[in-house]
């Protein structure tokens, strides 16, 4: 199962918000670590491998 | 008394080869007597070869060293006839638990399940490792162990190898069919080959300390990241037979390792860990820096590298001497058979397919640790501490949590001496695949599985209600590819025999659901007790292909 790319966040604008607003306030250092701890989380809940190989094959190519 | 095995002093002996004109020809000549070359030597010897063991020193380990000697290594030390002493003066642990500050994140069960003889670890110091196999060599005819016998010069040829050994009477030349280097990391035979072990450097130091001390820790490993004793850094914990204690603190890589070693730098973490009030002295301290690197090959014609001399690692899964020990499992047969005849010179090029493909598993799991332990860059630390604070609350980051993935045995599935299954089967009993254990009994007298498998190529038959192809079962045990039968049957059904053929009561019934069996499969194990082929029936042609196979004999 390929990751998906098209639109799939329900409520975007709500979601986009709510994740600049998890960051309000906090240093560089603290976001790091916030966006780490999200990134593990988010990562568990897909589960699937290939999934999040895809997705990490994807922002490394952009550089 | 105990006898104190560090401060054994093993006697030179002139060998009568030193005043011959020619030199001498072994079968087998082994460099290095540690723990690897010892097990290889006194496999060798049982099984009727000819040995001949050279190290350059007169003593065995000094300081504790490898210490945690796995369930695999256990069972290979008891087809050695000294898995028993070990596991009688060792501490058998099977639990670990891993802390981060102040809490425990995580605990893990090496052996969750019952039957088996053997515990997930041991812990042993190596120099009693060293002592009992060493204890164990001295009674083998068939074996030759020459210390103060220093290897300078090595000449390799197709057939045979030529060797100069400096001793403390004059030089001498030995030759020997084959050659195994068990001289260890900074492998003397390697070097004089113009060989590489290649691989990873962790920029990192550890001082490591054997602390003689009455403690009340559990029998459990230990394994903190940033405790309140040692911020920001980690330590771990291992308890040793006599009250010694293994205790491991991370220093970084700017520690300078000599100032580290001096005890009013070691005094106060100890200190810090177990209280000021603590009494202890300290049996052996060194400061470390990890590697995991292997040699592109372990077999150059007729000299093959094992244990450190082929591939090396960082010590958090135990993955080091351990798997040193199943290489000599893997080669002593194979070498056996080919010196014999029974087999081609090239199933040896085998051992190099399965134990390479083995130390890249134990290199990959140790440099992961490594990594999670010692992260290589400043955001690999952001995700690390970020899964450790996960870690308290979420059970998910538990599993993430790294700080040592503990010694299993490669399951060679790729390997060439295997014969592909052609029938259905779950479990973990595949081609490939070390025999698992269980309780059995014989002739009403309880025991275990595995001492009836190995050490010769064993045909294993499950009986339905106890009846056996007794005659085609006997029969494979014949010629010189020989398969000793054994049969096993169901619990309940004692009292069962054939001629010939060793009958095995599946006491509780954990062999048939271990190897997924129903009446009739046959499992057939190589001499080193790993599976290579399994049928849902018995077919004494399909058998003698697939030892043809496992031997090399296309």
């Amino acid at each position: 199962m390929p990751l998906n790319i098209e639109p799939a966040i329900a409520k975007a604008d709500d979601f986009y918000e709510a994740l600049i607003d998890t960051h309000r306030g906090l240093t560089l250092e603290q976001s790091q670590m916030v966006n780490a701890k999200l990134i593990l989380l988010l990562a568990n809940h897909i589960g699937d491998l290939d999934v999040l190989r895809d997705a990490l094959k994807r922002v490394r190519d952009g550089l | 008394m105990e006898k104190d095995y560090q401060s054994l002093e093993l006697p030179y002996r002139r060998s009568p080869d030193q005043d011959l004109a020619e030199p001498v020809h072994h079968p087998v000549i082994v460099v290095g007597a540690g723990p690897v070359g010892l097990a290889t030597a006194i496999d060798l010897a049982q099984r009727g070869i000819k040995v001949v063991v050279l190290d350059d020193d007169n003593k065995l380990s000094f300081g504790s060293r490898a210490i945690c000697f796995a369930k695999r290594t256990l069972e290979i030390f008891d087809r050695l006839g000294v898995g028993q002493p070990m596991v009688d003066k060792g501490i058998s642990w099977n639990v670990g638990k891993v802390f981060f500050q102040d809490d425990l994140v995580y605990r893990f069960n090496l052996l969750p399940e019952a039957g088996h003889q053997r515990p997930a670890f041991i812990n042993l110091q190596q120099y009693y490792v060293e002592g009992y196999l060493f204890e164990r060599a001295e009674t083998l005819e068939n074996l030759s162990l020459r210390w103060k016998n220093k290897v300078v010069g090595l000449t390799r040829h197709t057939d045979h190898v030529e060797l100069t050994a400096e001793t403390p009477d004059k030089s001498y030349r030995l030759t020997g069919d084959y050659l195994i280097a068990c001289d260890g990391g900074c492998s003397a035979v390697r070097r004089m080959m113009g060989m590489e072990s290649k691989g990873v450097t962790f920029r990192d130091r550890f001082l490591i300390a054997d602390v003689k001390m009455k403690a009340d820790f559990p029998t459990e490993r230990w394994f903190w990241f940033d405790p309140p004793f040692h911020r920001n850094q980690s330590v771990l914990l291992h308890r040793q037979p006599d009250d010694v204690w293994r205790i491991d603190f991370q220093l970084g890589w700017d520690a300078d390792p000599e100032e580290e070693k001096k005890p009013e730098r070691v005094i106060p973490r100890i200190q810090a860990l177990l209280g000021k009030e603590t009494e202890f002295t300290f049996e052996w301290v060194s400061v470390y820096t990890f590697v995991c690197m292997r040699m592109k090959k372990f077999r150059h014609g007729r000299v093959i590298f094992a244990g450190d001399s082929a591939h090396g690692v960082s010590p958090f899964g135990a993955r080091g001497a351990n798997s040193g020990v199943q290489d000599a499992d893997n080669l002593a047969w194979k070498l056996q058979f080919v010196l014999e005849g029974r087999a081609p010179d090239t199933l040896l090029d085998s051992y190099g397919v399965e134990r390479e493909f083995a130390a890249d598993e134990n290199i990959l799991n140790s440099t992961r640790s490594t990594d999670f332990i010692t992260p290589k860059s400043e955001i690999s630390r952001v995700f690390r501490d970020a899964t450790l604070q996960l870690a308290k609350d979420h059970p998910f980051a538990r599993r993430l949590v790294n700080s040592g993935r503990l010694s299993v045995p490669a399951v060679l599935w790729a390997s060439p001496l295997n014969t592909p299954d052609t029938d259905e089967f779950a479990g973990a009993m595949v081609p490939g695949a070390p025999s698992t254990d269980a309780p059995v009994r014989v002739h009403g007298d309880h025991g275990w599985f595995l001492s009836h498998v190995g050490q010769q190529f064993t045909g294993v038959y499950f009986a339905a209600h106890g009846a056996a192809p007794a005659d085609a079962l006997a029969g494979l045990a014949e010629g010189r590819l020989g398969v000793k039968p054994v049969v096993v049957v169901q619990p309940g059904m004692s009292g069962i025999s054939y001629p010939g053929i060793d009958v095995v009561e599946d006491s509780e019934g954990l062999l048939a659901t271990r190897f997924d069996a129903r009446p009739g499969t046959f499992y057939l194990l190589r001499p080193d007790q790993h599976v290579c082929a399994r049928w849902r029936s018995f077919d004494p042609t399909h058998v003698r292909s697939a030892v043809a196979r496992a031997t090399g004999n296309f």
